[in-house]
């Protein structure tokens, strides 16, 4: 067990103990192998379940909508800033709301693991600082951590949370390493044809299984766009059209709001990178309003806002 | 039936024989995953794989179906006048099939074929019209409980062939008339690889290591197990996503809807999930499954209570553990269904 999974359970004991909160809102070992799962600790028995592994891929600020209660929430820079978020669009109280702000470790993308071994069964992995150990039927291999990083977290811009009510362990190195504007440069070289077969491309295996949006703590909408019904604004079917529209409008109504986690795609079970879209109108907010989700709790979105000196990014 | 063998490299010959008649589908590699793709006779067949990721339920209940077509213009005389659509246009063969996926379409029988009266007609004709030609599972996933839901490595339930991979040979099992005839030119299997075929059964079903418990699910009340309080913690993490069921390979609930486009009208049948609370949202704007514990505790109970009880004891799960695989929270099919069968206390 590693030292930040010790600290995570002597501190929700603590604050079970003392009924500080209700529950604390954390992981636990998963039952398969590179997944572990969103759990929701009510005593100090059961905090003492709590992991804290590079296999905590989801984004727990979705579980704090409409939940009732005082809850503790373990938080790393994404979620964090999530958090921050969804006070700002009043969706969570503040004072609701007991952040256990720790630094990421980079997630690790299972997807990238399991294709180094394409005709194994892994049965388990565990990792350190520096290592993935993966075990399976016949074999045992070691990998380098850091090259099987979830994309998103090569390019993180805030690993320590922002917010926290109590840090778990000593805050870390506060970015992934990488250029956060390259995740957006392969659209910008191409032209308008070329955009729209990327696109196509991209989303070809979608399912509309809607995974990427109820695992996304921006979505929270009473009834989501799909699923009006009078009228219905996209058909139900796998007509292109109806798979387009929605994966657009979904990213459009992101904008400005997307702290980058890549809950959506850890979620997608076909391997969408929709981090392609979101990561682009990220980009464009950041160059044309000079901001990035959730750092605090004061400046307002800037599409909730208009300035008369607002660009005119139409033109 | 008497077994056959077949080396593997001619199993291109069976195909040719097989694509005389049948369009041919089996598991490919795309990159890291499986998929179910078009093949011809001379294309090399995968055998070391453990499941397609998506289940080939779409053969026979495609996610998106169109029912019927019309004419979209009220004041025509043959306006809005519901077509009937064209059945298959050729047989397919399904070739390399797991046996937990033809076993699915064995309990879809029992819900699209239930009687005479209220046969569905889409479901049939694909169904009747499509050969399957299984491979039995040599190394089950971790994920894999078949063994106990009624399905094993080598079921052969809903099957017309079971191969066995003999390394360079193939055991081949007809298992109904079009099984037989497909394999008639073969010759005999020797008892040697009958004998081997059989330890591989035995290797593959001890390999299972996992499973579920049923017997207290069975013998309670449906009211009785709706009220475990076992559902009070299993909804937490879910998300209402339709990975679950659209992964699964026994879900089987639609929406049927009409579109038009200026004259042109469809009715279309689409795969639709428990987990939406738009399923089951009524005109009066009431939901009988209006909260995430309704909609979690709907998936589990329907598969392992009501469908055993209005199915003579058939079970909505064959045990392929793709849910378990592919679920972005981590709900395990196998955990909750053995919390669902712990004794209840007062």
């Amino acid at each position: 067990m590693n030292d930040i999974t010790q600290q995570i359970r002597t501190t929700a004991r603590r604050l079970l103990e003392e009924k500080t909160v209700d529950c604390v809102i954390g992981y636990r070992k998963g039952t398969v192998p590179m997944q572990e799962e969103p759990y929701f600790a009510y005593s100090p028995e059961e905090a003492d379940t709590l992991v804290w592994t590079g296999f905590c891929v989801n984004n727990l600020a979705n579980f704090l909508i409409k939940r009732p209660g005082r809850n503790a929430i373990l938080a790393q820079g994404c979620v964090s800033r999530n958090i921050v978020g969804l006070i700002k669009e009043n969706q969570v109280q503040r004072e609701n709301v007991y952040i256990l702000g720790v630094h990421s470790p980079g997630m690790l993308d299972a997807e990238k693991i399991k294709a180094q071994f394409p005709d194994r069964v892994i049965t388990k992995v565990t990792e350190d600082e520096q290592e993935i150990l993966v075990q399976g039927w016949g074999f045992e291999e070691r990998l380098e951590r850091k090259k099987f990083k979830r994309n998103n977290c090569f390019t993180c811009t805030h690993r320590n949370a922002v917010l926290y009510d109590e840090f778990i362990g000593e805050q870390g190195p506060g970015t992934g390493g990488g250029n956060i504007d390259k995740v957006a440069a392969p659209w910008e070289a191409m032209d308008s044809d070329s955009r729209w077969a990327a696109f196509e491309d991209a989303f070809k295996d979608c399912i509309r299984c809607y995974a990427c949006r109820n695992v996304c703590p921006l979505c929270y909408c009473d009834v989501c766009f799909v699923d009006e019904n009078n009228p219905q604004w996209v058909g139900k079917s796998q007509l292109d059209a109806d798979i387009y529209t929605f994966h657009i409008l979904r990213a459009f109504h992101c904008a400005g709001r997307c702290t980058d986690c890549g809950a959506c795609e850890s979620a997608c079970p076909v391997g969408i990178k929709m981090r392609t879209l979101t990561g682009k109108l990220e980009k464009d907010i950041r160059e044309f309003y000079d901001y990035q989700p959730g750092l605090d709790l004061e400046t307002p979105p800037p599409l909730t806002l208009y300035r008369p000196n607002d660009p005119d990014v139409a033109g | 039936m008497p077994e056959k063998i077949l080396q593997k490299e001619d199993a291109k010959d069976l195909l040719r024989v097989c694509s005389r008649e049948h369009e041919l589908f089996a598991p490919v590699r795309d990159g890291s995953r499986i998929i179910w793709s078009p093949v011809a006779p001379d294309d090399r067949l995968e055998f070391e794989f453990s499941n397609t990721d998506l289940s080939p339920k779409g053969f026979m209940f495609p996610q998106t179906e169109r029912l019927m077509h019309f004419k979209n213009r009220p004041e025509d005389p043959q306006g809005m006048i519901m077509e009937q659509e064209a059945g298959l246009s050729r047989p397919r063969a399904l070739v390399n099939i797991r046996p937990c996926d033809a076993k699915a379409f064995a309990v879809l029988d029992l819900v699209f074929e239930r009687d005479a009266s209220s046969t569905d007609v889409y479901w049939k004709d694909k169904r009747e019209n499509t050969l399957l030609i299984g491979l039995a599972c040599k190394h089950p996933c971790p994920t894999c409980f078949c063994t106990s839901v009624n399905c094993g490595p080598h079921h052969e339930e809903g099957l017309d062939v079971l191969l066995v991979d003999l390394d360079n040979r193939l055991l081949v099992k007809p298992l109904t008339a079009s099984g037989e005839k497909l394999t008639a030119d073969l010759p005999d299997a020797g008892q040697a690889d009958i004998d081997q075929a059989a330890e591989q059964k035995q290797e593959a079903e001890a390999a299972i290591t996992s499973g579920v418990s049923l017997d207290s699910i069975a013998s309670r009340t449906v009211l009785e197990e709706y009220e475990h309080p076992c559902f009070e913690r299993i909804f937490e993490s879910c998300i209402n996503c339709g990975t679950c069921t659209y992964f699964c390979p026994t879900c089987h609930c639609f929406d049927i809807q009409d579109e038009t486009q200026e004259d042109y009208g469809r009715r279309i049948r689409t795969w639709d999930s428990c987990m939406s609370w738009l399923f089951t949202h009524h005109t009066s704007g009431h939901n009988p499954r209006g909260t995430k514990k309704d909609r979690v505790r709907q998936r589990f109970m329907h598969k392992f209570k009501y469908m055993p009880i209005k199915l003579d004891g058939a079970i909505g799960c064959v045990g392929c553990g793709r849910c378990t695989s592919k679920c972005p929270v981590n709900i395990d099919v196998r955990s909750v269904v053995n919390r669902m069968n712990e004794s209840i206390s007062e």
